[in-house]
C-alpha cells in the first residue's frame, strides 16, 4: 500500500541569534535544532502515535509537517508529493487534506465568532464553498455528536469536551486525509477523554481518515495508535508498531517512560527505572547520546557517540548502544 | 480518635449569579487528620476548588458559605476576622498551586521571594536566606546558595514546582494545601514531585489535603480519598476501600475509565455518558441519577442516604448495604 505521508530525515532549526550578533560573539553555529533527522511513514487509515516529554520536538514536527515552521533538511512527501521547496499557492490543496486539531480546544476557537462561522472558516479559506452552508454544518456538528442548534453558541459557552469536540468538526470539514492531533486529550476530565477517543476511533472507521496523535500518556497510545515513536529532544529514540514498543520495548527511555505512570493501585509495588532530572534544553544539547545525562545504563561510549539505528525486524527500530534485549554489566 | 487538623461539617457553598444560585457545595463532610494526607478527586466543575477556597476564605465575590463549619486545630474559623484568617494562611495553612510559573513573582528572585515568605520570624536576613537555601536543596535543587539570586524563568517547570513546595514549607505549617500541583507537569517529572512530596510530608509530619483529578496520582500518596460529584461528596474512604472496594456507581466508572487500568488494547474506551446536572436547577434525588448506569425509580426521587460499608468508608447511594 502506498503511504500517505513519508517523512524522512526531516531537520528543523531555529536561529538562536541574528548574523551579526552571532559574528560579533564568535558562535559559529547559531542554531538550534528542534527536530534532528526524522523519518516515519503514516499508511491511509492508520493511527501514528507520538509521545515524548514536554520540549521533546513533537509539535514542531507536527507543524513542519503543516509546513508552518521552514524545514533545513529532509523530505516530506504527502501522496507521493514532496512539500518541501513548494511556494505557499502550491502546498494549498494539500494543506486541504492535512487538518490540524490544536492542543488548546477553547483557545484554538475565535471568542468572537459563533460555532457556525467557526466551521464555515475552512470552506471559505479554501473557496471550497459547499451549496448549502448550514446543512453542511449541521452535518459536521451531527458527526461529531453536537446537536446543530450549536452552531448558534459561541465558544465560552461551551465546556471543554464540547470546544474539543468543535475542533474535531472544524478539522473533518474539508474531508481530509489526515489530522494532526496534539494532545487531543489534555486538560480533560478522563470520561471525556475516552469519548474524544472514541469519536476519533468512529470517525476513522467510517471515513478512513489517518491520524498523527501528539500525546504525552503513554496510556492513551497503547490503546489507539497503531504505531507509536517515542521522541526525544528531537529524534525518534524508538519506534514501531504499537504492540513491540510497549512489549519488546528496547530503549531505556522508553521503559522509564512506561515506568513513570503512577498506578491506580495503592498497594502496587513499583519497579521505578530511576529516572532523574528533566530534559535538557536544546541550548545545551548533550554530546553522544542525548539522553545518557539521565540514563540508568550509561556507559562511556554514550558519551561520545550517538548510536547507530538498530532494527528488530517489522520497522521496530532503535537507537540506543545497550539496548535492553542486551544484558549489561 | 485525635483530633483532625480540619473539620469539615455539613458545608453548604453558593454563588450567585444572573441565572440564579449555583449550588457549587451541598452538605460536605470531610476530615484531615494530623500527619495524613487527604486526597480530594472528581472531574472539573465537581467543587474542589471551591473547596478550598472555603477553608482559606479566598473566595469569589459573590460566593457565600450558606451552612455548615470549618474548624482548623479545633478552632472555628467562620468566627475568625479577616486579619485572624491572615494569621492562620500561610503559617499554619499554606499551599502549593497548579501552575509554578504564576504561583511565583516572575521580577524577583527566589531567593527575594523565599525570605519575604519568612515575614513573621524574627530572624536576621542572612539566616533566613540560609534557611532558604537549606530547604531548596532538601526538595532537591543543588548549589542552593547561588541558585536563589536567579529568576523563576531560569528554572525548569519540574523545579519552579519544586521550589514552591519549598516555599508552602518552610513556614512549617501543619496543613498543607496542593491544588493539582503534578497536572502541569510530565510524567517522569509527576513520579519525582510525587515522591517528593510523600518524603517531606514524613520528614515535616503536617497534613497534606491533595486535590487532583488524576486518580494514579492519589492512589500511589494518599491515606484517605474523597470522590466528589456536581458539588457533593459521594463517597470517601481509605484509599484501599476507594480502589478495591469503590462502592459509588460513579466512583466505580471513573475507575473503569482509566485507560491505564485497561489491560488489552482496545480502540474504544469506556466513558461516563451525560453531562454534570445544572447546579443552578437541581434535580431531586441522586445527583448522579442521569449518567448511573443502574438508575431506578427511587434514585430520582429521594436523596441516597450515606451508607457505612467500612470504619472510614461511606458511600451516597440507595444501593448499598452496610
Amino acid at each position: 500500500m502506498e503511504p500517505l505521508l513519508e517523512v524522512d530525515q526531516l531537520r528543523v532549526r531555529f536561529r538562536t541569534k541574528g548574523p551579526v550578533k552571532a559574528l560579533l560573539e564568535k558562535d559559529e553555529d547559531p542554531f538550534i535544532d528542534g527536530v534532528m533527522g526524522v523519518s516515519f511513514t503514516i499508511h491511509p487509515g492508520q493511527t501514528f502515535g507520538l509521545v515524548g516529554e514536554s520540549g521533546s520536538g513533537k509539535t514542531t514536527l507536527a507543524r513542519a509537517v503543516m509546513g508552518l515552521v521552514p524545514v533545513q533538511s529532509g523530505a516530506i512527501r504527502f501522496n507521493g508529493k514532496n512539500l518541501i521547496g513548494l511556494k505557499r499557492g502550491q502546498l494549498k490543496p494539500f494543506r486541504r487534506n492535512i487538518a490540524l486539531m490544536f492542543q488548546d480546544p477553547a483557545g484554538s476557537l475565535s471568542p468572537r465568532l459563533k460555532i457556525r462561522s467557526i466551521l464555515a472558516e475552512p470552506f471559505r479559506i479554501h473557496n471550497m464553498m459547499p451549496d448549502n452552508l448550514p446543512d453542511e454544518i449541521a452535518r459536521l456538528l451531527k458527526m461529531v455528536n453536537l446537536s446543530p442548534a450549536m452552531g448558534d453558541l459561541y465558544p465560552h459557552q461551551l465546556s471543554g469536551g464540547q470546544a474539543r469536540r468543535v475542533g474535531v468538526a472544524r478539522a473533518l470539514a474539508l474531508s481530509p486525509k489526515l489530522i494532526i492531533a496534539d494532545e487531543p486529550t489534555a486538560g480533560l476530565d478522563v470520561s471525556v477523554q475516552g469519548e474524544i477517543l472514541n469519536l476519533m476511533a468512529r470517525l476513522q472507521d467510517e471515513l478512513g481518515v489517518s491520524f498523527l496523535i501528539i500525546t504525552h500518556n503513554l496510556a492513551v497510545v497503547r490503546h489507539v495508535s497503531d504505531v507509536a515513536a517515542i521522541m526525544y529532544l528531537g529524534r525518534f529514540l524508538e519506534q514501531g508498531p504499537t504492540q513491540a514498543v510497549f512489549h519488546h520495548m528496547q530503549h531505556p527511555y522508553t521503559q522509564a517512560l512506561l515506568s513513570a505512570h503512577a498506578s491506580p493501585d495503592p498497594d502496587a509495588v513499583h519497579h521505578r527505572i530511576a529516572i532523574t532530572g528533566e530534559i535538557p534544553s536544546l541550548f545545551s544539547r548533550p554530546k553522544g547520546c542525548e539522553f545518557h545525562t539521565r540514563c540508568p545504563r550509561v556507559k562511556d561510549i554514550c558519551r561520545e557517540q550517538f548510536p547507530k539505528v538498530a532494527d528488530r525486524g517489522k520497522a521496530h527500530q532503535y537507537y540506543c548502544h545497550f539496548p535492553l534485549s542486551e544484558s549489561v554489566q | 480518635m485525635t483530633q483532625p487538623v480540619l473539620d469539615i461539617r455539613n458545608l453548604c457553598v453558593d454563588y450567585h449569579t444572573p441565572k440564579g444560585t449555583v449550588q457549587a457545595l451541598r452538605h460536605i463532610h470531610l476530615q484531615v487528620p494530623p500527619a495524613k494526607v487527604v486526597g480530594l478527586v472528581g472531574e472539573s466543575g465537581c467543587g474542589k476548588s471551591t473547596l478550598i477556597s472555603a477553608v482559606i476564605r479566598l473566595m469569589a465575590e459573590n460566593a457565600h458559605v450558606a451552612a455548615g463549619k470549618i474548624r482548623f486545630m479545633g478552632l472555628d474559623l467562620q468566627g475568625f476576622s479577616a486579619s485572624e484568617l491572615r494569621g492562620i494562611r500561610g503559617r499554619d495553612i499554606s499551599m502549593v498551586f497548579q501552575d509554578p510559573m504564576t504561583a511565583l513573582n516572575p521580577v524577583l528572585t527566589i531567593g527575594r521571594q523565599m525570605v519575604d515568605i519568612q515575614y513573621r520570624d524574627g530572624l536576621s536576613r542572612k539566616k533566613k536566606r540560609e534557611r532558604a537555601a537549606r530547604m531548596l536543596e532538601r526538595v532537591g535543587i543543588s548549589d542552593a546558595m547561588s541558585r536563589l539570586d536567579n529568576y523563576p524563568h531560569q528554572f525548569s517547570g519540574g523545579m519552579r514546582q519544586r521550589i514552591t513546595i519549598a516555599m508552602a514549607l518552610l513556614v512549617q505549617p501543619k496543613l498543607l494545601i496542593a491544588d493539582e500541583p503534578t497536572t502541569a507537569l510530565d510524567a517522569t517529572l509527576e513520579v519525582q514531585i510525587i515522591r517528593l512530596l510523600k518524603d517531606l510530608q514524613t520528614d515535616f509530619q503536617c497534613a497534606i489535603l491533595f486535590i487532583s483529578h488524576h486518580l494514579n496520582v492519589i492512589a500511589e500518596l494518599c491515606d484517605y480519598v474523597g470522590v466528589m460529584y456536581a458539588g457533593e461528596l459521594v463517597e470517601k474512604g481509605t484509599v484501599r476501600d476507594i480502589f478495591h472496594r469503590p462502592g459509588h456507581p460513579y466512583t466505580r466508572s471513573l475507575l473503569e475509565c482509566d485507560p491505564s487500568v485497561i489491560e488489552a488494547p482496545t480502540r474504544f474506551l469506556p466513558t461516563i455518558p451525560g453531562d454534570i446536572p445544572s447546579l443552578i436547577d437541581l434535580p431531586s434525588g441522586c445527583i448522579f441519577q442521569d449518567r448511573c448506569a443502574k438508575v431506578m425509580p427511587v434514585c430520582r426521587k429521594t436523596p441516597p442516604p450515606a451508607v457505612h460499608l467500612g470504619e472510614h468508608h461511606t458511600a451516597a447511594c440507595h444501593f448499598l448495604e452496610e
